[in-house]
């Protein structure tokens, strides 16, 4: 892949070219993250949410098989060895808030990143590959946190593991034999435990598979940046090393500033406290939610309260429990669908001054109100305000979008990403225009070619 | 394009169903419905605000009190055991509140736990040693049940974050007994049920539990403190706080060592990063 | 910084440079580089350190046991750190017969009195591991092979012990180790 002018990797000593020979290993890695991948020069912060989710995953992996040294997939004695790892084995409790927390930062960083892409359409031509697989592993992260909460046996793990699998049995027909499939029996006890112990262990490296995918589909067309004009010309690019490593190692140590500030000073505010109560298969505690980032999916889950039925008839074409799981998994199969949704050539929400109102006033306070909702009591007006944002998400991504990219009148875009940065595209007049090379700026060279859609709209 | 005139068909359909089925119905009722019926006990709940002046281990540069630690564990080994286990809590353990370990060994064997007859095989019970871990008041569940009124009492090893601002609630609970308002009580016609204790601080009012710290001087402190029931609560949740979490301190101080060396750590990340990128910003017009 | 325009181009190379190539404004990204990785090193330390023993697995680690019931020539069999551990009272003949070997050429060379604690010659404690590959030798119960030397036999690749565990025949490269004990009264023996 990569632009005419990427850096070929070239083995100095006899003994790397040895190696480049029998196993281009060091020559994958240039290519991908070092200066062999020219990056738009322009990406802001928001760029930097990619190696932070892989940096959270590393984080979730290795502290997960540390864990897993010490703790016991068995309803007797769960409980025990999670409380084992905390007060016995030495540094548990770092390794265990580390990852209990680590799996609420993977979903903010995530969260950061999917936003990063709605408001710039990061989804759109040709790049769509790569929102798909993306999806993919936000799917992936969310069954396995899922399964990971499960594994402390504590009153919100049982009772999650409860509610979760309760979801399936509202498919018709095969509903409950499927449930108790799920579950190794008629209630979540050891078969399940088991299970998701083992599948717990195993979608992380499944992730970390398609998460290559992710990457290797990013490689091909490059990234996107923030004007959302395709990268024209060798100054529109710099090498990913040292320009972007850097500014993704100062990115890291924000993160981990803040990742510190929970594992270290507040690991509990994020989790439950019931989860601190062993699992007690007859007593449900008073507020059953999911952990902080399956909010705004609970809330879709408990806005159909009603059956839809013909009206008039009586007759029940899907009853209410079967409209939210379909409610619930469509809120997140619809972002599948966007590349198609959002037609518009512009990619940038900066340049598009109706999509931008939409995704500031419309989608922002929706996802918010959601987060909100999604923990709150099952009473009014909660339900009532959930039905009216579940309303509202499914209006953005179905209606409101593929109309807004009929209509809209989109700012002009800069001819390039230079002239975006610089406010022009002629090398010499601007002050700090050291990287470019007069040379290089010219159109048309192989590897440039942008798709059509993507001109300045005049 | 098909898909998007599908997307707009599905979305209007989302729409139409929640409005029609759902919504209008939920509006109907938030605005001419009967309000929802509050049970008449939420109106003599008061919420706690923990012991005057906070405890030691409080905040980021909070500390145990291995003093008062010591004081809660005579609480709990006096009033509280007799009724809850700490299952997760070894003798071994008292080692970290200041106890040597001859004292660990001579409060171990204070307590009887169960053992075996190494003669017969039998199930008895012999002194305690350090590596034991406190024992259960009653042999499983139903006994527990059976002798308290059908109400199980707690595992306290985790009850500080088994509840929300655990140290602050088990103070408040421990504190929270008395009578409720008697005009008001008669006006909503309330009254404690029978076999229940009446506990502004407890989220329903009332209680299985049987006030536990009921007089000052219900114990004598060792070190002479004047054992209040303020005193004696306040001095049992700090316990039961190092109990949830004997690594509380620990977790905290590691916290600010490093949080220091990632804050350097940025600062230079920081620097590097605006060297290398000297000369590609464009100068601010 | 406009003026310090192009960090990696010409601009930059006419600043002088030390002898090994390095210029100095580099120092700033060595001292972040060699920062990180003292970060990422330190992370090692729990890591590694999680694996070692735990609280618990330590504190189990010593043993109060009760003589008194052995009679002499009989031996039990306990476990000390979750591995075997051997309590054996001597007969008057075995104490002789060790200390007539005491002088001996042994692999391992150790004296009864040495193995043993003054006042109680009597009571020989050792661990039931073998010293070659952790087996644990027979000779502790009624009746098994005691080995040549009338001890312990180790039958996983035949270790002869005599009646001091000390190592005479076999591969085993050492005595049964005696572990840290003391007497606590006459009767109990706290191990570890």
């Amino acid at each position: 892949m990569s632009f005419a002018w990427a850096k070929q990797y070239e083995p100095k000593s006899a003994f790397t070219k040895w190696i480049d020979e029998k196993l281009p290993f060091p020559r994958l890695v240039y290519n991908a993250v070092g200066a062999g991948y020219p990056v738009p020069r322009n990406l802001n912060y928001m760029w930097n949410f990619g190696v932070l989710a892989g940096f959270c995953l590393m984080i979730q992996i290795v502290t997960g098989v540390v864990l897993a040294m010490h703790y016991a997939a068995n309803q007797a004695v769960a409980f025990g060895t999670v409380e084992h790892i905390m007060r016995n084995v030495n540094y548990g409790w770092m390794m265990r808030y580390a990852h209990a927390n680590g799996a609420s930062f993977f979903f903010i960083v995530i969260y950061l990143h999917i936003f990063r892409g709605f408001f710039y359409s990061s989804y759109k031509a040709p790049r769509e590959m790569i929102w798909l697989l993306g999806v993919v592993i936000f799917l992936l992260m969310m069954a396995t946190a899922f399964m990971g909460y499960v594994l402390p046996w504590g009153q919100m793990s049982f009772w999650g593991a409860q509610v979760i699998t309760g979801l399936f049995s509202a498919i018709p027909l095969v509903g409950e034999p499927l449930q108790v499939w799920l579950l190794g029996g008629f209630a979540p006890d050891n078969a399940a435990l088991n299970r998701f112990f083992s599948l717990h262990f195993l979608l992380p490296f499944v992730i970390a598979g398609v998460v290559i995918l992710h990457i290797w589909a990013l490689h091909i067309p490059g990234s996107s940046n923030p004007t959302g004009v395709e990268v024209k010309q060798e100054s529109d690019t710099v090498p990913f090393h040292p320009y972007y490593t850097s500014k993704d190692g100062f990115g890291l140590g924000v993160f981990l500033i803040f990742f510190t500030l929970f594992v270290f000073f507040l690991p509990n505010v994020l989790g439950h406290p019931d989860n601190y109560i062993e699992a007690n298969p007859l007593s449900t505690p008073a507020l059953i939610v999911p952990e902080w980032y399956f909010y705004p999916f609970y809330a879709i889950l408990r806005a159909f309260t009603g059956d839809l039925t013909i009206p008039f008839t009586g007759i029940v074409l899907i009853p209410a429990k079967l409209l939210g799981v379909i409610g619930m998994f469509g809120a997140i199969l619809v972002w599948f669908f966007l590349p198609w949704l959002d037609k518009s050539p512009v990619r940038s929400g900066h340049y598009r001054p109706l999509f931008r109102k939409f995704f500031w006033f419309g989608l922002m306070p929706t996802m918010a109100a959601l987060f909100y909702l999604g923990g709150a009591h099952a009473e009014e007006p909660y339900i009532m305000l959930s039905q009216i944002f579940t309303a509202y998400y499914f209006m953005h991504f179905l209606v409101i979008l593929p109309i807004i990219s009929q209509i809209e009148v989109p700012k002009p875009l800069p001819f390039s990403i230079t002239e975006g940065v610089l406010g022009s595209d002629k090398p010499g007049t601007t002050s700090g225009g050291g990287k470019i090379d007069p040379d290089s700026v010219v159109d048309g060279r192989p590897g440039t070619a942008t798709d059509g859609s993507l001109q300045p709209a005049e | 394009m098909s898909i998007r005139f599908g997307g707009i068909i599905a979305g209007l359909a989302i729409t139409l169903v929640l409005v029609l089925w759902s919504l209008a119905p939920g509006v109907y009722n938030f605005a001419f419905g009967p309000a929802p019926e509050k049970q008449p006990s939420y109106a003599f709940y008061e919420h706690g605000e923990g012991p005057a002046g906070g405890f030691s281990f409080d905040g980021a540069f909070g500390k145990w009190d291995y003093g008062q630690l010591q004081r809660g564990y005579q609480v709990y080994k006096e009033v509280c055991s007799a009724c809850h286990s700490l299952k997760f809590v070894a003798f071994r353990n008292l080692r970290e509140l200041g106890y040597t370990e001859a004292e660990v060994d001579a409060e171990a064997k204070s307590w009887t736990v169960p053992g075996i007859d190494p003669d017969t095989g039998e199930t008895t019970t012999r002194p305690g040693m350090p590596t034991d871990y406190f024992p259960m008041p009653f042999p499983n569940s139903i006994a527990a049940a059976a002798a308290n009124n059908n109400a199980i009492p707690p595992d306290l090893s985790l009850m500080t974050k088994a509840r929300h601002d655990g140290s602050n609630y088990v103070y408040d609970l421990l504190t929270g007994y008395g009578e409720p308002d008697p005009e008001k009580a008669a006006k909503v016609g309330f009254e404690t049920p029978l076999g229940l204790y009446f506990n502004k601080h407890f989220p329903n009012v009332n209680i299985a539990m049987a006030p536990p710290i009921a007089i000052d001087g219900q114990v004598t402190y060792a070190d002479g403190t004047e054992a209040t029931v303020s005193q004696m609560s306040k001095d049992v949740a700090a316990f039961l706080t190092w109990t949830a979490e004997p690594s509380l301190i620990e977790r905290k101080q590691t916290g600010w060592f490093v949080l220091g060396f990632l804050l350097f750590a940025t600062v230079l990340a920081f620097l590097s990063y605006k060297q290398v990128w000297a000369g590609m910003k464009p100068k601010k017009k | 910084m406009a003026e310090m325009s192009g960090a990696t181009t010409p601009a930059v190379a006419s600043e002088p440079e030390t002898g090994d190539g390095v210029r100095r404004r580099d120092w700033i990204h060595i001292a972040a580089l060699s920062t990180a990785g003292v970060g990422g090193a330190s992370l090692l330390f729990p890591l590694v350190s999680q694996m070692a023993p735990s609280a618990d697995v330590l504190a189990a680690s010593s043993t109060d046991i009760d003589v008194s019931a052995i009679q002499p020539g009989q031996s039990i069999k306990t476990t000390f750190r979750k591995q075997p551990l051997f309590v054996k009272r001597l007969t008057p003949q075995e104490i002789a017969a060790a200390k007539a070997d005491d002088a001996t050429d042994m692999r391992d060379p150790a004296t009864l009195a040495s193995r043993t604690k003054e006042g109680h010659e009597d009571i020989l404690i050792t661990m039931g591991v073998c010293t070659h590959l952790g087996c644990v030798p027979l000779g502790a119960a009624e009746g098994e092979n005691k080995g040549e030397f009338g001890g312990y036999f180790c039958p996983c690749h035949g270790s002869h012990y005599d009646v001091a565990g000390r190592i005479r025949k076999g591969p085993a490269p050492t005595n049964l180790l005696v572990p840290e004990y003391a007497f606590s009264s006459d009767t109990v023996v706290r191990v570890g």
